[in-house]
């Protein structure tokens, strides 16, 4: 079998992003925060459950942003670390009477074993064939779900209904809104790990292999270890999203965790911008906006207005939300001239 | 002291006067969705996704609210029919639940589609107190008026239609070896579970039972190893794309087993006819409506009506799709219930006359089957007739069954 | 012993199916060295104009021509007009256009045709095949599609100046256009080719599976599982991926206890993940030396 001969020079599928890029500057984001905090007073409870479903999604495209974005290795499978999050935190709470809160460290510690589990037969596979490996996990995680052997935690094909917490303290809030503030709190924690984790030792080690792996490893960077690590991590975070969204949804079935889902999540690192992480929270509004902006244009077309929508926002900015940030620093920066 | 008197007059007067205006006013009570020209109904269907195939109901039920507002409404209010799509995915369903009963404010959901999708709004609907009727699913779940007392079913439960086939078999086959395909969702494992509660200590009947994925091109492989099992009794509880594929499949390999479809899978146009005409002889099943390709209702009143509904509001519908049927059955009943409301449209008034309806049959429901609720039973149609497949349609046969538990 | 090659049998019908798409799989890839997730749909849109043609009276083969030419056109249409504006775009991007695009064919199908199943012909008949009751005339006659259409893509690729310019642009574009090869229209060409393929490959399945929207959902899975597994740079692993895939399919669905027939799938998945690890080109792939 002749071999052929890859000049590992060329562009990799994830492009650099220079360091201080990778995040928003310390004024916008605070700004953006103080928004965040302020507008749940102002709005309908639906509107702040859709906040809820934002943030939620957003932590899990960040979490694969993480994972492609700063390592390199291309995930079609985050759907089913979500579900097992969403599952351990639904099991938890219903057979076993856990508080809300602790779940989701549990959530993110079973998921994080899992995902550093998965690591370790991907380190062999990259770029097309990891997607396909990716891509059967999620479609295999429904299917596991169901499977008779788990149904008494499970619940099978039924599912099982989660009670969404109360306020505690006997605070005067809705239940959408004391979710909404926890799921804020959570966020925001993991957004500033991330960002830390991207700028560390650890960070620059991922940044390494995903930029030119062999390279990565004639330095001595651990290859192998980052790589199941980088899987470890963008699973652990996306399980505890995976238990928020348990939470706030207040259902879980495995037709809520489908391959459609791990779609889902992929278009949104990319909308966002692969590799920029407050991206990740716009790249979440387009996957719960957009097909209902769809759906109300033509409901018969809904999937093809979306993909057209899909189509018109990566001609326009085929690098992502990024894009859009970048050129509106630079104009930031001229107008301070 | 007159003056006196006449304040008190006119004080009791205008109490009076206060009192008989508030009564009259009381006549009318609306709760959210409710105007005196409008009721907003909520709907939530799959339009995308890998059920888009049901969603030519929720556009029935729209084209027949639209055949209602053009003849004059509901007591003189129109019907503002607000159908989202959920993609049958749990999530989205939630959300649309959420914006149906708080953004868009409507009086009730109607016939939201699928078990996962009704399962995730169902505490939600209650706890808000927002009747989630008729349901278009037949898990047996719904009938729980105890628990769920804003929820209720409208097609006969999935388990009891399996209890009617069961006891078809315990009475023309007894010794039959059953083969069971079912898809491997809460749909296929509802009729597993009536099948083997109906047939009890004989449930040693069943010699292979096989599931399937939605996902899978093609089930050809579960019918070889029925054939190699030596089944002469198949029951085929699949939807239609794999009711077909099974029919034909077991044509090809020359298998000729006692065939039961389950009611879903018992469409002309949307299954026997793909499948062939030729290989679907014999073929048994059970229904609960009237299918419009049965010359035998071309002069039914009720057929008569939707047809001309359909040609006049729905004429790229196909009226061969059982769904379209069902559509209708489903959006006539709901109109006989806001019908009965009168001028009281509170969503608690709405829950009485469904549970109170009594010998309700819409047009496209088989004679003899009616509609009955009560505050205990929230089961609207609970009866069915089988019917066999010969030629190119169905013979209705035998009595019109209820799916209890007889033994 | 009867069941095992009973399911053999089976497995090598299905994995007909799979190969015939799995060949498509490797066209594109050899082309645009990645997977389109809309190659799926784009067959299945194309024997949805086949039927079409044929409801308005078309005979069968004059209808596979013309669907035949109308894809392979479409194929290259689609590529100047939508991926072409994304060559420079990172691959990601790319990959969001596939499932973009599977989007808008998925849904237009939806709306034209609608959901309900259709029966399509087949010119192969569906009587036993040499009296075996497990194999269909239509089956054999997938099969041998299938390796006439192998047979003419290792011709075109081995012994064709245009297919040795393919091949060429895909692995060393730079190069290739020094060369003077016109990189940008041999992926066109590449597209083309691909959706022709698809097109044959739904015209084949759509007797066994029914013609409808969503007829390829499943079958596009294991579709790329076979094209990966037989290797992404060679059609003849590609038809043999698939039938391995078919076979294996069928006998965990049969052997392996309790669980074997829930999770079809996910082991069928399991054992090419199992094998890429082993083999990461796949079993007949050329193995990538990479050089920093």
């Amino acid at each position: 079998m002749s071999a052929v001969e890859d000049v590992a020079t060329q562009a990799p599928a994830v492009e650099a992003v220079p360091k201080r890029a990778m995040t928003l500057g310390a004024g916008t984001s605070l700004m953006v925060l103080a928004l965040l905090l302020i507008v749940p007073l102002f709005v309908k409870n639906f509107i702040i459950f859709q906040m809820t479903m934002l943030l939620i999604y957003g932590v899990a495209v960040l979490a694969l942003n993480i994972l492609t974005g700063g390592s390199g290795q291309f995930s079609l499978g985050q759907s089913a670390f979500y579900a097992i999050g969403a599952y351990t935190s639904a099991i938890l709470m219903e057979q076993y009477d856990v508080n809300y809160a602790l779940t989701l460290p549990v959530a993110g510690v079973v998921c994080f074993a899992a995902g550093f589990l998965f690591g370790q037969p991907a380190l062999r596979l990259s770029g097309v064939y990891l997607a396909l490996a990716t891509f059967a996990l999620a479609t295999a995680m429904p299917q596991l779900l169901k499977l008779g052997y788990f149904e008494k935690w499970t619940g099978g094909v039924q599912g099982l209904v989660v009670t969404k917490p109360d306020a505690p303290f006997g605070l005067h809030m809705s239940q959408d809104v004391w979710l909404y503030y926890f799921t804020l709190v959570i966020t925001v924690a993991i957004y500033i790990f991330s960002v830390n984790l991207l700028r560390s030792r650890s960070g620059r080690a991922f940044m390494a292999i995903r930029d030119n792996e062999i390279a990565a490893s004639a330095m001595g960077v651990d290859v192998a270890l980052y790589k199941t690590l980088a899987f470890g991590v963008s699973a652990g975070i996306t399980g505890v999203a995976g238990g928020l969204g348990a939470i706030a949804v207040q259902f879980v079935a495995p037709d809520s965790y489908t391959i459609n889902f791990a779609i889902a999540l992929f278009l949104g690192m990319v909308v966002g911008g692969v590799g920029w992480l407050p991206g990740s929270f716009i790249g979440s509004a387009f996957i719960i906006f957009v097909p209902n902006i769809a759906e109300n244009i033509s409901k018969g077309l809904s999937g093809a207005v979306f993909g057209v929508l899909l189509f018109l926002v990566i001609f326009l900015m085929p690098h992502g939300a990024r894009q859009i940030a970048v050129v509106g620093q630079q104009l930031l920066g001229r107008l301070r001239k | 002291m007159h003056f006196r008197h006449s304040l008190h007059a006119a004080v009791l007067a205008a109490a009076i006067a206060g009192f008989v205006s508030s009564t009259a006013f009381a006549q009318k009570k609306y709760d959210n969705g409710v105007t005196d020209t409008e009721i907003r109904i909520g709907n939530i269907m799959p339009y995308s996704g890998p059920a888009s195939a049901y969603g030519v109901i929720g556009k029935t039920e729209a084209a027949y609210f639209n055949k209602i507002n053009a003849e004059g409404g509901i007591n003189g209010r129109k019907i503002n029919f607000i159908s989202y799509d959920d993609a049958y995915s749990p999530p989205k369903a939630v959300e649309q639940a959420r914006r149906l009963v708080e953004n868009d404010e409507v009086l009730l959901i109607f016939n939201s589609l699928g078990t996962p999708s009704n399962s995730a709004i169902e505490k939600y609907m209650n706890a808000k107190k927002v009747p989630q009727l008729f349901v278009a699913t037949g898990a047996s779940k719904w009938n729980n008026p105890m628990d769920f007392p804003w929820t209720m079913g409208w097609q006969p439960s999935y388990q009891a239609e399996a209890h009617i086939y069961a006891a078809y078999l315990l009475k023309e086959k007894p010794g039959g070896k059953i083969a069971v395909l079912f898809q491997d969702d809460d749909f296929g494992k509802d009729y597993i579970k009536g099948l083997k509660d109906a047939l009890g200590p004989q449930a040693s009947m069943i010699v292979a039972v096989e599931s399937y994925e939605t996902s899978e091109p093609s089930i050809d492989d579960h019918i070889v190893k029925f054939k190699a099992a030596g089944a002469d009794v198949f029951l085929s509880v699949t939807t239609p794309k794999f009711a077909a594929q099974a029919i034909k499949r077991a044509a090809e390999i020359d298998w000729h087993p006692l065939q039961i479809v389950v009611n879903v899978s018992s469409s002309v146009g949307a299954v026997m006819k793909p499948a062939g005409f030729e290989n679907s002889q014999g073929i048994l099943s059970a229904n609960y409506a009237k299918d419009a390709a049965d010359p035998q209702w071309d002069n039914d009143p009720g057929m008569k009506k939707f047809v001309d509904f359909m040609a006049q509001y729905y004429a790229d519908g196909n009226k061969l799709d059982a769904a379209t049927v069902f559509g209708y059955g489903a959006a006539q009943t709901l109109v006989q219930v806001l019908k009965h409301c009168g001028d009281d449209l509170t969503r608690d008034n709405v829950m009485k006359q469904a549970a109170s309806l009594k010998d309700f049959q819409p047009d496209t429901l088989l004679p003899g089957i009616t509609i009955n609720t009560s505050p205990a039973d929230f089961a609207p149609i609970k009866q069915l007739q089988m019917m066999r497949f010969k030629g190119e349609k169905w013979d209705m046969f035998g009595d019109i069954m209820s799916g209890d538990l007889t033994h | 012993m009867e069941l095992f090659t009973n399911q053999i049998l089976a497995g090598i019908s299905t994995g007909a199916i799979y190969a015939c798409l799995a060949l498509a799989v490797v066209m594109i890839y050899q082309a645009i060295d990645h997977l389109n997730f809309a190659q799926g749909e784009m067959a299945m849109f194309s024997t949805f104009i086949s039927w079409q043609l044929m409801q308005w009276g078309i005979p069968y083969w004059v209808a596979f021509v013309i669907t035949i030419a109308f894809s392979f056109a479409a194929g290259i249409a689609i590529e100047r007009v939508l991926f072409r504006p994304l060559a420079k775009a990172p691959i990601l991007t790319n990959v969001a256009g596939f499932i973009a695009l599977y989007s808008i064919i998925n849904s237009s199908a939806g709306l034209i045709w609608d959901f309900t199943i259709k029966q399509y012909p087949t010119p192969f008949g569906s009587a036993p095949f040499l009296g075996s009751q497990l194999i269909s005339t239509h089956q054999a006659g997938m099969i041998g599609v299938t390796l006439l259409l192998l047979v003419a893509l290792y011709v075109f690729f081995q012994y064709t100046r245009v297919g040795l310019a393919m091949r060429a642009a895909a692995s060393l574009p730079e190069s290739a256009r020094l060369v003077g090869i016109n990189t940008s229209w041999m992926i066109a060409l590449g597209w083309g080719m691909a959706a022709a393929i698809g097109a044959i490959a739904g015209i084949l399945i759509a007797p066994v599976v029914f013609l409808e929207p969503n007829m390829m959902l499943g079958t596009l899975i294991y579709g790329f599982a076979a094209a990966v597994l037989g290797g992404l740079t060679s059609p003849f692993g590609a038809v043999v991926g698939g039938f391995l895939v078919g076979i294996f399919e069928n006998l965990a669905g049969t052997y392996i206890p309790y669980a074997g027939n829930e999770l079809k799938l996910p082991i069928a998945l399991a054992l090419i993940v199992s094998i890429l690890v082993v083999k990461p080109a796949g079993l007949f792939g050329r193995h990538i030396v990479k050089r920093v």
